[in-house]
């Protein structure tokens, strides 16, 4: 979709431009997610109370992890800020700098989360333990599933800007990615807050 | 073409680098504070929650002017109007469960 | 080592039943015939480059039609054989787990993989035409979209032959639908089909709110917009906000299944009901996702054949944007006896009945429209006229069922089941008739054989009430659902009996469509004139029958509602067009910007299939080679950026001018 003169014409029909259809495409797809988020919060809250006699959150949650997870995410998504404003100066080393570098800390942010749960399971909390848990697992995991697959996809990115440099095309993968990763942090937020404050309140 | 760069650029240069520093900047605050109230025990059950979900909004609306320059996007504006939508169905999915399995006489 | 297949076969193919044998056979021969017709003519290419491939709306919303006529037959079928169950006290034609088997299929097929597919098909075949548009937004999306869904009804119907169809209804319930309740993998098929179509619905809803809102013709504000078109974005907002909870329900259910969750569990802390809130918060959107585009369709025809425009265009938009907005505060009402409460009840109570309102209004808006039209009464006109005193009395005694005590007495009985399925037939069936026969001619350039249609039209009305108005009866009676068999001291059977003639009745009108098709293919005149009712009133009647792969030559230029009928009596009376009309109808010919052919939609849903099929008999090298292949195509597809091309002004020209010599 990276015909110059085609764009003029479209917009003289009164066509949008492709990059931007698949923005606004992306920011609803976003929207639809920010639902499903809100079915597990939904789910969570409801089930949070059911801990069948074992372990309750407040047991065995360790804040200090978290706390850093936290941070952790939050300078991914200042990061990422970066790159897009590398990018719309034109700066490729830039863009392909910030954007790695959100990737490691997401990497980062991962492995805490990985060895938060590994913690969990070795202390006798697993998804199968009570409802609790399976919502505490599924709420927090899902979040650390579109998070790794958002690493994936920034690599991706990464690789394209490297061969095709700064293009329409490359710039909104760039815009929509990094749409994304805000996303993402926005949703931790609310895991931080309603799942991890809240239970140790 | 030329005149989309120029949208663009104009959309994005509001994304300046201060823009984005005093949101990165707002939201390491609006984490501390819950955080310190919470770990502190500096207030009573209620107190707390409002104060955690209230910086968790705040930051959500850090993030979305800040960083997802959602003040920015011309007419008409369909990205505001699903968002806003999505906050509706939110709360009716959130409070609505709540509230029907709060005094569900079945549920366990 | 034959022990070991003997054993595995017996488990993986449903074995010791005649009739599942029937079609196990049947299946197996239509393959064979499938693959052998394509070697012999020599259509394997053509298949391939010309259907499995495609991008293009026209060719997606004719294989979704395609699919969903097959599934109509399917669930159809179903129908007749508890029918037949019911139609004598104890009978011993289907036992209780055969019974229950084919009331959950029955449902699920009906809603999810006929009226869904279908209603896509008209989305995908009409839009675009009536917005002046030569694509959705997203044309490779779109073709993610149909293959998910095929990828997602053939897990789900493959159930019946290997493995075992679900039993637990049509929205599986649990603590039954736990692995406690249902060891075998029926359960798991119906998680990843309906998971899997429902990932390619979602896709849908967002392809059409952008087409809808970016891509009409210039000059078409969205209060010019057609009926058609402003029900599909309603539908589209929708299933944008109701499908990601059927999403996490399903996935919810598959944790308990298969990692040993407790959400939905009676142990371990777990909530059945949260189930049942959850999956109607769904389910109650759903139902509207479906009736609107009816709603929609409904406008377009009674306009079209009254030559008058709709009555109230903007009390329709309100009425269509603010039902799908109420239709997300109404769900419990469908559990109003499951222990809520008297406020939570009387809530959600008021909020159904509230919702009633606008399609009042709008069922007004038709009368009015017809009064003082120059009406004539062509099929499509007939399922429309005959759509009114069914849906409205299906409406009605919605209202009823909305009382909440009332309900305790309602709730799962044949008063129940007479409801929806008035509503589902009388609104959604009837509706999507309508579009047929009306778009049938757009698609093909041909119509469907008007006395054929005629008599399935007859047929399926007597059959309708036959079948159902005893339903209403029979609840009132007590006649519970879902039951298998009755005792004959219960003086059910007379109305049973005459509710089975009525089921047999809309069978054979279905084959009376069937013979519609095979004939007007065969026998009826091609026309590719673009207006093919002499009296259309938007956009798509405007471009040639079948229109052009690119839709339009030349984008429109549009100045009002029911632009094309406007423009046609401008003509009449002499009068000249607005300039920038004249303009945008004599411009040049352009090279038109067109999306490429892909084979990543089928391939990516292959493997999802392949995924889906893993969990189902959890084989783990299946689930990792079917999720291993979704994640490497999805990366093809971001790595590539040849995926349009532009076609050139000789062809457009060649094109337009065939089929100007085809037209009468």
């Amino acid at each position: 979709m990276a015909k110059a003169h085609s764009h003029e014409h479209d917009h003289a029909h009164g066509h949008q431009d492709p990059e931007q259809l698949k923005q606004f495409g992306f920011w609803l797809f976003m929207v639809t997610d920010v639902i499903l988020f809100s079915t597990l919060f939904a789910t969570f809250v409801v089930l949070r109370g059911n801990i069948a006699g074992g372990p309750a959150g407040a047991d065995l949650i360790e804040m200090n992890g978290i706390i850093v997870s936290t941070f952790i995410l939050l300078t991914s998504s200042f990061t990422s800020g970066l790159a897009l404003l590398s990018m719309n100066k034109g700066n490729k080393q830039g863009l392909i700098l910030w954007l790695a570098v959100s990737a490691l800390l997401g990497l980062s942010f991962i492995y805490l989360e990985v060895s938060e749960f590994v913690h969990l399971v070795h202390e006798g909390a697993n998804i199968g333990t009570s409802a609790y848990w399976s919502a505490f697992f599924t709420l927090v995991g899902t979040h650390g599933l579109h998070v790794s697959l958002g690493i994936v996809w920034i690599t991706s990115v990464i690789i394209q800007i490297a061969r095709r440099g700064i293009t329409p095309a490359t710039k909104r993968r760039v815009n929509i990615i990094s749409l994304y990763w805000h996303f993402l942090d926005v949703i931790w937020i609310f895991v931080f807050s309603i799942v991890y404050l809240m239970e140790v309140m | 073409m030329a005149s989309h760069q120029q949208n663009e650029h104009q959309a994005h240069s509001h994304g300046s680098m201060k823009s984005y520093i005093l949101g990165f900047i707002l939201s390491i605050v609006l984490t501390i504070i819950p955080l310190v109230a919470v770990l502190n025990d500096m207030f009573n059950k209620t107190t707390t929650i409002v104060i955690v979900l209230v910086t968790a909004v705040l930051q959500l609306l850090v993030q979305l002017l800040f960083f997802m320059h959602i003040r920015e996007e011309d007419g008409p504006r369909y990205n505001l109007i699903s968002l806003v939508f999505a906050v509706v169905i939110l709360l009716t999915i959130v409070i609505g469960s709540i509230w029907i399995m709060t005094y569900n006489a079945v549920a366990v | 080592m034959l022990e070991t297949i003997k054993e595995f076969a017996s488990e993986f193919f449903v074995t010791g039943d005649p009739l599942i044998l029937g079609a196990q056979v049947s299946i197996g021969l239509a393959m064979v015939a499938i693959v052998f017709i394509l070697t012999y003519f020599k259509k394997w290419r053509w298949l391939w480059t010309e259907w499995l491939t495609s991008v293009d709306h026209k060719k997606i919303g004719i294989m979704y039609i395609i699919c969903a006529i097959l599934m109509l037959f399917r669930g159809g079928v179903d129908a007749l054989l508890m029918r037949v169950q019911l139609a004598a006290p104890e009978l011993e034609f289907l036992n209780a787990e055969h019974y229950n088997a084919i009331f959950t299929t029955h449902g699920v097929i009906m809603i999810l993989f006929m009226a869904m597919p279908l209603m896509f098909g008209l989305f995908n075949i009409i839009v675009p035409l009536q917005l002046g548009a030569r694509d959705v937004a997203f044309p490779f999306l779109n073709s993610f979209s149909f293959w998910m869904f095929f990828a997602g009804a053939m897990l789900f119907n493959v159930s019946f032959v290997i493995g075992g169809s679900p039993d637990a209804g049509w929205l599986s319930y649990p603590p039954l639908s736990e692995v406690s309740g249902s060891p075998g993998v029926g359960q798991d098929f119906y998680i990843w089909g309906i998971q899997i179509s429902g990932m390619g619905s979602l896709a849908t809803g967002i392809n059409f709110v952008v087409t809808i809102l970016k891509m009409r013709a210039p000059g078409m504000k969205l209060m010019k917009m057609p009926m058609f078109s402003w029900s599909v974005l309603a539908s589209s907002v929708t299933i944008m906000f109701a499908f990601p909870i059927l999403t996490v329900t399903l996935f919810l259910l598959f944790l308990d299944r298969y990692l040993g969750a407790h959400f939905f569990t009676v142990d371990g802390g777990g909530n059945p009901m949260m189930y049942l809130n959850l999956i109607w918060m769904w389910g109650h959107p759903e139902v509207y996702i479906v009736v609107l585009p009816a709603f929609g369709i409904f406008s377009e025809v009674v306009a079209t054949f009254s030559k008058k425009k709709v009555f109230g265009y903007k009390s329709m938009v309100f009425a269509l944007m603010s039902i799908s907005f109420f239709s997300f505060f109404t769900w419990a009402h469908h559990f109003f006896t499951m222990g809520s409460g008297a406020n939570v009840n009387a809530f959600f109570a008021v909020t159904t009945m509230i919702i009633a309102i606008p399609t009042g209004v709008k069922v007004f808006n038709w009368l009015f429209t017809m009064y003082r039209g120059k009406l004539s009464f062509p099929t499509p006109m007939m399922w429309t006229i005959a759509f009114i005193p069914c849906f409205v009395i299906g409406g009605m005694t919605g209202v009823l069922l909305s009382v909440a005590p009332a309900d305790f007495q309602f709730h799962n009985s044949y008063f129940l089941i007479a409801h929806f399925h008035q509503v589902l037939i009388g609104g959604v069936v009837f509706g999507y008739f309508a579009g047929l026969y009306y778009w049938w001619p757009k698609m093909f350039g041909f119509k469907l054989h008007e006395g054929l249609g005629k008599w399935a039209f007859w047929l399926w009305n007597i059959g309708f009430y036959v079948c159902f108005m005893p339903q209403y009866a029979l609840g009132l009676m007590g006649m519970t659902r879902r039951f298998n068999e009755y005792n004959f001291d219960m003086g059910w059977q007379p109305l049973n009996v005459v509710s089975t003639v009525g089921g047999f009745i809309m069978g054979l009108a279905f084959l009376f469509q069937v013979w519609q098709i095979a004939h007007s293919i065969r026998f009826l005149k091609k026309d590719t004139n673009g207006d093919n009712w002499g009296q259309g009133r938007t956009l798509e009647w405007s471009i040639p029958s079948p229109a052009p792969f690119y839709n339009f030559a030349r984008v429109p230029h549009v100045v009002e509602q029911d632009d094309w009928w406007e423009k046609k009596e401008r003509h009449a009376r002499g009068e000249a067009d607005p300039a920038e009309v004249i303009a945008a109808d004599t411009a040049p010919l352009e090279p038109i910007h067109m999306p490429k052919n892909s084979g990543i939609p089928i391939i990516m849903s292959g493997f999802w299939f392949v995924a889906g099929f893993g969990f189902v008999w959890d084989w783990k090298w299946m689930i990792i080679l079917g999720l291993v292949g979704v994640v490497v195509t999805m990366l093809a597809r971001s790595f590539n950026y040849d995926d349009d091309y532009y076609v050139p002004v000789e062809e457009i020209e060649r094109i337009e001018a065939a089929a100007l010599k085809g037209a009468k």
